[in-house]
């Protein structure tokens, strides 16, 4: 066989086993999310058959419909929904600011203690959040403005504000990384673009907020990506600090089979569990099939490469 | 002599100007976690009640590490497994990784959504579904754990028969099993294997094989030197993320004993524990593979 051939079929065949490889790899992965959307649509007795396994034996569209309406309704789905779109979108919008504004100090600015502030800023995500949660949420349960205020103090549980007050200051979930990406990128930028914002008597804000900003786009928007979706699917933080607040979608779904009576079977549970499931899904992914080109590529941007 | 303010040049006032940039982050730090540490501490060597009016402490010394170290019949178990497995797993999830990115870098047809596929595990991963997965009737039925048992007993025979050394065997035996988890851990290391891969630049390929050397050199001599570096930052993501993650047996056992028993101060000596060794582990490995990475100058 000449040469030619040879490497011809060598292509052919790595492209069969990285096919064969790829495929396979998928899906492990979306898999568990099949079984999910299928064990939806079935009734008791297909669960109870072990014949079935993807496809029911007995399928009504009427009574699949009927069965999520009614799902639906126990979880408080379109309320808690919009709760968490909206607490989402706030708290990602507000730790977005102040971590790129944080990342730009540490970028652009050179002061004393800058190395062991930034090393402070890597501290913050090595710290298991088990161990400062309990101090934490005593201080939010007890508010007193760290002293100023006398006499009890608020119950900031179950409000925006812990919230609002972490992301705010760059020291909510993950923020750490948040900086970071921030601070690579502002580094990677030349500076005369802000030096001719000077020259051209603009003020530091300004020169930030009207020239570097608009260029770091892509970081901003991994920023917000990231921050939405650890926002969204947040249950650790979320169900300490908003105990007895308004209800948010992850906790609308734990608490779904409360609503049934003890008494129904395992099978019927695992079909009510699963809708409840799907529904859960199906707001991230839907936002995730819109913007997952902006994930994949969002890495290469972080300047964390090169 | 008239005593002025010390002269200051233009540069050193405009760098000054970065306390305020960072003020928030500073604020932050010390309220929301500087504040709670030194709290933390305290906490772990005392015991915590809620009294009418807020809270009272009670010191007793190490009372706390002692209980949970002697007397907890749970904590040591959990402690050590949790530490292992997450040991186990960072090679295994580096070399997955880098291999789907290596596969992800090459063009083929329906690449993108490939990519996209590998990386829905992020979106995926949420608490609340984990809780109830492991309850779940169909999800348990879809694990069947002895089908696998029987089939890994089968490889096990079939490799030993290789010859191959015992403890390799058994680490590819215990990673197969975990898959699952492996491709929930490495779906952001992908994405930064992924773009390191990218960023080499591709003269540097081409100079390769005009020397003529094969594809296998290629890989040793060109990529892995120049993706090295990504490689600390990884190992170091991935032993951050695995020990907060979702599904943690030890995080949900010490949260357990603070929220549902109510014993806050042994729930705080335990996390103190576990942070110390995150530390202690991190920085070996950190040390450990920052040796051996090649930095391009």
């Amino acid at each position: 066989m000449n040469v030619f051939l040879k490497t011809r079929l060598a292509e052919i065949s790595w492209s069969i086993v990285r096919g064969v490889l790829i495929v396979g790899l998928c899906f492990l992965i979306v898999h568990p999310v099949l079984v999910k959307v299928f064990t939806t649509i079935m009734t008791e007795t297909d669960i109870f058959d072990r014949t079935v396994q993807w496809v029911p034996r007995n399928f009504s569209l009427s009574r699949v419909i009927k069965h999520y309406a009614e799902v639906m309704q126990n979880m408080d789905y379109w309320r808690s929904t919009l709760n968490s779109v909206v607490f989402s979108l706030v708290i990602s919008v507000c730790q977005l600011l102040s971590c790129t504004i944080i990342g730009y100090g540490f970028a652009r600015f050179d002061f004393k203690g800058k190395g062991l502030l930034f090393a402070l800023v890597i501290f913050t995500l090595l710290v298991p959040p088990q161990m400062i949660v309990i101090p934490l949420f005593l201080n939010f349960r007890y508010f007193d403005f760290f002293g100023l205020l006398k006499g009890g103090g608020y119950n900031l549980i179950g409000t925006y504000w812990p919230f609002l007050l972490t992301a705010l200051t760059g020291t909510g979930a993950r923020n750490g990384l948040f900086i970071f990406i921030a601070r690579q990128h502002f580094r990677g930028m030349p500076r005369a673009l802000e030096e001719s914002a000077y020259i051209d008597g603009a003020s530091q804000f300004r020169a930030f907020w009207e020239i570097m900003l608009p260029c770091a786009t892509p970081i901003m928007l991994v920023i917000f990506l990231f921050s939405f979706v650890w926002q969204w699917n947040d249950v650790f933080y979320t169900g300490i600090f908003m105990r007895g607040g308004m209800p948010l979608l992850p906790f609308s779904l734990r608490n779904l089979m409360s609503k049934y009576h003890w008494s129904i079977s395992a099978e019927y549970k695992t079909i009510v569990n699963n809708t409840g499931m799907v529904l859960f899904l199906v707001p991230i992914l839907l936002f995730y099939v819109f913007l997952q080109r902006y994930f994949v590529e969002s890495v290469e941007r972080t300047g964390i490469v090169g | 002599m008239k005593w002025r303010w010390p002269r200051i040049s233009l540069t050193q006032k405009h760098n000054l100007y970065g306390y305020l940039w960072i003020s928030p982050f500073i604020v932050g730090f010390i309220l929301f976690f500087f504040a709670p540490m030194l709290q933390a501490f305290r906490f772990a060597v005392s015991e915590l009640s809620f009294t009418p009016d807020g809270y009272a402490l009670k010191y007793v010394g190490l009372k706390n590490f002692e209980y949970a170290l002697t007397v907890d019949p749970e904590f040591n178990q959990h402690f050590v497994e949790t530490i292992v497995s997450i040991l186990v797993n960072i090679p295994a999830v580096i070399l997955f990784s880098f291999f789907v990115a290596t596969l992800l870098n090459q063009s083929f047809r329906g690449r993108t959504i490939a990519r996209a596929i590998f990386f829905l595990p992020v979106v995926l991963t949420a608490g609340v579904l984990h809780e109830l997965e492991v309850e779940d009737l169909m999800y348990l039925t879809t694990q069947d754990k002895d089908k696998v048992m029987l089939s890994a007993a089968v490889v096990r025979e079939f490799l030993l028969d290789m010859s191959l050394p015992k403890a390799i065997i058994d680490y590819v035996i215990i990673a197969a099993s975990s898959i699952p988890q492996i491709i929930e851990y490495s779906a952001i290391p992908i994405l930064i294997f992924l773009a390191g891969l990218q960023s080499v630049p591709s003269d540097l390929y081409e100079c390769a094989k005009i020397e003529g050397a094969t594809g296998w050199e290629i890989f040793w001599k060109v990529t892995f030197p120049l993706v090295s570096p990504l490689l600390l930052t990884n190992v170091v993501f991935i032993t951050i993320y695995s020990f907060t993650a979702p599904g943690n047996t030890l995080v949900s056992y010490i949260s357990s004993l603070a929220w549902g028993r109510g014993i806050f101060g042994v729930s705080v000596a335990m996390s103190l524990m576990y942070f110390l060794a995150i530390g202690v582990i991190l920085l070996i490995i950190s040390f450990v593979v920052g040796r051996s990475v090649v930095y391009m100058e």
